[in-house]
This record gives C-alpha cells, structure tokens and sequence, in this order.
C-alpha cells in the first residue's frame, strides 16, 4: 500500500480552497457564501494538521485547528444575525440586491 | 456722676425717631390707625429723654456744661474719622425745642393730615426730619453736621413737595432743595477749607487750633485782593446757613415751602429747620474773625428788614408768616453778627416756641375754613374760633416783643446788642436802626394779619358760615405753645447757662470791637443805658406799629388801597417781593436754562453726530468685510469643497457594493502578486 503522503492531503485542501472560493464568488445566495467561507476555512484546517503531522510536532496543529473551528462557529453566528437584520430591512438576502453603496 | 447717663439718653433720644421712620416706611400702612402712634410714640419717648438732658444742664448751673462722647467711626489707612455726641447747655436747649415742636405737631398732624391717603408716610417722614434735626443738633463733628444737615434738606424736600401730584407743591419742593443747594456748596467748601488746613472735623479740635492761631494765613481771590483764610472759611460755612436759614439771597425758597402741609410748615420752616442755620452760627461761633461776622450781621439786618416789608403786602396767611420768619431769622444772624451770641440763640428758641405757634394757628384757621388761605376772604373769625384766636393774639404779641411776653426779653436784647455794637462803631448805627424799623414792621404786618383775619365783617360769608372750631388735637398743641410763647423767656435761666465759648474771647479781645457787646451779653441784658435806650426805642416801634395797623386795618380811617394807590412803585416792589424771584429768573434761571440748551444740542449735532458718524462707518465697513468674507473667503472654502465633491463624484463608481467583484479583484491581485512573486524569484 502506497502511503498516503504530505502531498496528497495539500492537493485536497487546495482543490477544497478552490471550491470554496468558487462558491463564494459565484453564489448570490448569502448562506452559499456562507457555506463557501466554511469550505475555505476547513481547506486551511486540513493544511494546518497535514503539515503539522508531517513536519512540525503533532499537537500543535491539531489546538490551532480547534481554534480555527471554534472562530468559524462565532463567525457563522455573527453572519447569520447579520443575515436575519439584512432580511428585516430588504425582505431579500440576494447580495446583488442588497448593494447600497452603489447609488 | 449723674451726668454719665447723659449721652446714652441722647442716643436714644436720636436713634427712636429713625426706627420709627424705618416701621413707618415698611410697615406704616398695615398698622392700626396707619401707624401714628409709632411716631407719636418716638418721639414722646425723645422728648422725655431731652427733657431729662434739659434737667441735667438746669441742675449743673454752669455755662461751660459739656458732656462729650467720641467713638472710633472708621479708618481708611491712616486717616480715621472719630463720631461723636456733644452735648452741652446749647444743645440741651435746642433738643428741648426740637422735641418739643416736633411733638406737639404730631398731635397736631393727627387732626389735621387726618383721612390722607399718603397719612402714614406723611408721619415716617416727620419722624425722619426729627432724627436729622436732632442728629444736627448733637453732632461733635461739622461732618456729621454736615451730614445731618443734607439730611434735613432731603426731609424738607419730601414734606414740602407731600402733596406731589400738585404741581405747585411739586415746584416748591425742587426750588427749596435747589436754593438750598446753592448755599450748601459754599458749606462743603467751608469744612474742605479747614479739612486741609487743620486735618480735622472735630468742634473741639477746630476750636483749638484756631485758638493756637493756627490757620492764620492769607489768600489771595482771584488776585483781587487778600483775605484771612479764616474768615474766608467763616464766610463759606455761613453760605450754608444762608440757605438753609433763608436770608438775603437765598431766601426765595421759604415762602413758597408754604405750599407744604401747616403742620410741616411750622415744624420746619418756621421752628426748627430753618433754625438749623442760626444754630451752626452760634455752635461754629469761635470760627468767625471780626470781618466774618460783620458780614453776616449786615446780610442779617438786611434780610430782616426787607423780609418785613414784603410782609406787609402778603395776602397769603401762610406767606405772611414765612416772610416774619425770613425777618426774624435775620434778626438771629445780625445778633450773632454784631457778637450777641446769648440774645441771637434766645432768640431762636423762643422765637420756636411762637412762630410754631402761629404757623399752627394759622392752619387752625385754615382747617376751620375748609382750606382757604386768602385772608382776603376771612374776617370775624374771632367768635367762630376763639381758642384760635386768642392763642394767636398771644403769637402775635409775642413776636411783636410786647412785654412780659417771651419774644419781647429776645429781641430787646438783640437791639441791644445792636446798640453797644452802633455806639463803639457808629457807622455800624444802620444795623439798630434797621432792627428797630423792622420791629415796628413786624408789629404792622402782624396785626394786620390779626385784623384781616379775626376783626372786620367776614368778606366772605359762605366760607364764614361754615367755619367752626378745630379739634382738640389742634387745640391743644396751641394752648401749651401758647404757654410757652408767654412765658419761655421769663427769668436768667437762659443767660445764665448759655454763653459766649470762651474760645470766641480771644476774636473778640483782640480786635476790641466786639467786646462791649459780649459784655452785654454776659450781664443777661437787663442793665445799662444800651439795654434801656434799646428798650423804648423797640417798645416806641411796635406801638408806632401798632398805631398804623390799627387806623388801616380795624378802623379803616385811611383805606390801605389809598395808600398803594398813592405810592404805586413803592407797592408795585413789595407785592412783587423786590422782584427778587424775577432776577433769579431773568438773570440765573434762564440763562442756566440757554446754557443747557445750547449744550443739549451741542450735544445733539456734534457728539451724537461724531457718534452716528463713527456707527455709520463702522456699518459700512462691516458691509465691506461681509462681502469679502462671503464671495472671497467662503467662495475659496466652497470651490475647495467642491473640488473634492467631483473627486468624490468620480472615484464612487469603482463601489459598486458588489462583494463578490471585491472578492474577484481582491483575489485577481492575489493570484497576480503570487505569479509575480514567482517570476521575479
């Protein structure tokens, strides 16, 4: 069996990136951008643990991902209060729509 | 020492009447009976304490009795001015009298000011005038004097204009502050005369240092000539008691001070106020240098000769008296003028007790005839109001100086004095023979008014039909007056306790001219040929008097209109007052009066001009600067702003409030940098 090396976890977390910001810069959906943050977040989680198995010492990455985890929760509970409070005023969480700086 | 209480009792005597003053004011009109009784009361209560005085003073027996209490008043630095109460024979005498009249003309007012609506500031203001007159009386001090001089004016100024809302009373009262006024500068520059010289406002201070001959210089006026800087301050505080004590210049305000209430026209310009004048003659007397008093005996003897005359041909009852008044005042001043300093103060207190008596008379007559001053409209009245009458036949013989009555003791002595002064210096013989033509004057006029008054047909019947009696509170001040106009002058009492200051000696040796008449004095002027000669001459002047009143006025054997008739300017001058009023007018008043209306519109044209001018530039100015400020100054700060609007305007369309095309750049620019990155290394 052919281990598993530091390349292959880095080449998920890039492609897992990238569909992430995919997400993010396609969806007009709040909650997709939403979702989107999440994946890139979780992109930088994997990096932070496969590079701290394979080079660094193993603990270390694993708290920073926790870390990671719990700034994503807090955030993702800002995001969706800010969301309902955008609903209240627009009745819409289109982003296009919610554009107010443009005129 | 049962003389230790003595300046307490005339604190108090002093300080009742302004507490009363100050109830009075506050509170006078919430008062039962609006608050009489307060004034009434106080000064009861300062007539007792005179009274008790009077009998520490008659008890003494000694003309030099004094009873002096100084305190600390303040300090400035190192100057300090030193307050104080003197007491002495003089004074005890004049609290009497002040008290006195005061007293019996609040009873009086009782009646007569009765159902006025102003009937309790009408009783805060006597008691204020008697405070002033009694703190004039006690001071130790000419500032104090002073003081309590303006004071009285200022009291005389509220009474005679009470009843404001008449014009006449209201013009009365301004003259009478304003003449008064003009003496007072010749005061105030007295006591700076010897403030300067001698650093000191204390009687006794003053005394001593003119006694040590200090003060003795010479000033030049107006290069003019020399005069003793004493005697220059001796005439300049005398120009005060020219004023207040209504002699010749100054002597215009008096008789229209009638306008005031009767009762206040006996308290105080006819007993007390006025007396005020005479009084600081006879306390500042030590002061005045030979050429001093012969001054104030001729303005004397001149004001109590032609105040007379002018009498005779007064129609106003109450003028008759104000112009006897202005006469017998000037009697005061000539005696203490020609050195008489016992009979010219005699004078003054008994001439009090009678001329109140007459000022209260005649407003008994005019009560009972229901305000009517005219004599020309009474007559008969002697069965209507025969207390009236015969008290104010007992005035009348009295100021006339018909023996035993008190004015005859007086004024016998003043031309007695007069006498001694005309025999060692006979060109001085016009100052008696004046005095004694005054008295026959005096005796003429008087009866004249009784006459008019209480003999004849009534002339007016109406009015004669409803006269009736007065009150027992105008009765009743009468009847003690009356007492006292008989019998105040009886007795050496008087001589006895009150005397030249011996300081005064020291003028009076020196120069020998007035000594004889100082001896006089001292022998209480019932002894030599002098007094004798005076004597008959003065009792040959009433009765001559007497005999022309009697013929022209109750016999009606010449009728007086011949006689005007047949002197027409010499009558057209007296009804007219010497035209004294007239002179003020044409000759102070009215070029005053130019003067200030040259200067209101020198005022008008160039000072409100320059003003307006420097406004009006001043406005253009500012228009000038609002316009650069609102074109040049806002304009730069305006384009300023605008500039960055367009800028603004320009760079807000790179927002687009797209996050996701923020995303896409942000990350485009990422991905360069990266490449970048890569290339470069």
């Amino acid at each position: 069996m052919i281990p598993i090396g530091l390349h292959a976890y880095l080449v998920v977390a890039a492609s897992l990136f990238c569909f992430g910001l995919f997400c993010v810069l396609t969806r007009r959906n709040s909650i997709g951008l939403l979702i989107g943050i999440e994946l890139m977040l979780n992109a930088g989680n994997l990096n932070v643990v496969a590079f701290s198995r394979f080079i660094g010492s193993p603990i270390e990455g694993q708290i920073w991902a926790i870390m990671v985890i719990i700034l994503a929760a807090s955030e993702a509970v800002i995001f969706l209060a800010l969301l309902i409070a955008i609903y209240q005023n627009f009745n819409t969480i289109d982003v296009d729509e919610i554009a107010m700086l443009k005129e | 020492m049962s003389n230790s209480y003595v300046a307490e009792v005339a604190y108090l005597v002093l300080v009742l009447p302004l507490i009363a003053f100050a109830i009075q004011i506050f509170f006078g009109r919430n008062l039962p009976r609006k608050g009489d009784w307060v004034s009434l009361g106080a000064i009861v209560g300062s007539l007792a304490g005179s009274l008790y005085i009077a009998c520490q003073s008659l008890s003494a027996h000694d003309p030099q009795w004094t009873v002096h209490r100084i305190f600390d008043w303040f300090r400035v630095g190192n100057a300090y001015l030193l307050g104080g109460v003197l007491v002495d024979n003089l004074t005890a005498v004049m609290l009497v009298v002040v008290t006195g009249v005061s007293t019996l003309v609040h009873i009086y007012s009782t009646a007569y000011m009765h159902g006025d609506p102003k009937y309790s500031r009408y009783f805060g203001f006597l008691s204020l005038f008697s405070f002033s007159m009694l703190g004039l009386i006690l001071a130790d001090n000419i500032f104090f004097l002073y003081c309590f001089w303006e004071l009285v004016g200022v009291s005389s100024y509220f009474l005679i204009g009470f009843w404001n809302e008449r014009q006449a009373p209201a013009d009365a009262a301004k003259k009478a502050f304003l003449t008064n006024r003009v003496g007072d500068i010749g005061f105030f520059l007295g006591i700076m005369i010897l403030w300067h010289q001698l650093g000191t406002f204390s009687y006794v201070d003053i005394f001593q240092a003119v006694r040590m001959g200090e003060m003795s210089g010479l000033v030049s006026i107006l290069g003019l000539g020399d005069v003793g800087l004493l005697t220059l301050a001796g005439l300049c505080l005398f120009c005060g008691a020219v004023g207040k004590s209504a002699q010749f210049p100054l002597h215009v305000w008096l008789p229209d001070a009638m306008e005031g209430p009767t009762p206040v026209s006996a308290l105080i310009h006819a007993a007390t106020m006025v007396a005020a004048g005479v009084y600081m003659v006879g306390r500042l007397f030590p002061l005045f240098t030979p050429s001093a008093l012969l001054v104030i005996a001729y303005v004397g003897c001149i004001t109590a000769f032609f105040a007379g005359t002018i009498a005779i041909t007064a129609n106003d009852i109450k003028r008759v008296l104000a112009y006897s008044t202005v006469s017998q005042l000037g009697y005061m001043i000539m005696a203490l003028g020609v050195g008489g300093y016992t009979p010219g103060l005699q004078h003054l207190m008994t001439h009090a007790w009678f001329k109140a008596l007459l000022f209260l008379c005649s407003g008994s007559v005019i009560l009972g005839l229901h305000h009517t001053q005219d004599m020309r409209e009474m007559g008969g009245l002697r069965k209507k109001m025969p207390v009236t009458f015969w008290t104010m036949l007992i005035g009348t013989l009295a100021l006339c100086g018909v023996p035993p009555f008190s004015g005859f003791f007086s004024k016998d002595a003043i031309l007695a004095a007069c006498l001694e002064f005309g025999i060692g210096h006979p060109q001085h013989l016009a100052l008696f023979v004046l005095g004694v033509a005054g008295a026959g004057i005096t005796t003429f006029y008087m009866f004249r008014l009784i006459f008019m008054t209480f003999y004849g047909e009534p002339r007016n019947l109406e009015k004669y039909d409803h006269a009736q009696e007065s009150p027992l509170p105008v009765i009743l001040p009468l009847v003690i007056l009356a007492a006292l106009a008989i019998g105040s002058g009886w007795g050496h009492w008087f001589q006895d306790r009150i005397q030249p200051p011996p300081d005064s000696q020291f003028f009076l040796a020196q120069t020998g001219w007035g000594g004889e008449a100082v001896h006089v004095a001292d022998e209480g002027g019932h002894g030599g040929a002098a007094h004798t000669i005076a004597m008959l001459c003065s009792i040959l002047a009433v009765i001559i008097g007497f005999g022309f009143s009697y013929i022209l006025y109750f016999s009606r054997t010449i009728s007086p209109k011949a006689i005007a008739e047949r002197y027409p300017t010499c009558y057209r001058w007296l009804l007219n007052k010497y035209y004294v009023d007239e002179f003020y007018q044409s000759y102070v008043i009215e070029p005053l009066l130019a003067w200030n209306d040259f200067l209101f519109r020198f005022d008008r044209k160039v000072i409100d001009g320059f003003v307006n001018g420097v406004a009006r530039t001043t406005r253009v100015a500012a228009d000038i600067l609002g316009r650069i400020d609102l074109y040049i100054v806002d304009g730069l700060v305006n384009y300023l702003a605008e500039i960055w609007l367009e800028l603004g305007q320009k760079v807000r369309r790179l927002h687009q409030g797209r996050i996701q095309e923020y995303l896409v750049v942000a990350l485009a620019l990422a991905v360069l940098f990266i490449l970048g990155h890569s290339i470069v290394s």
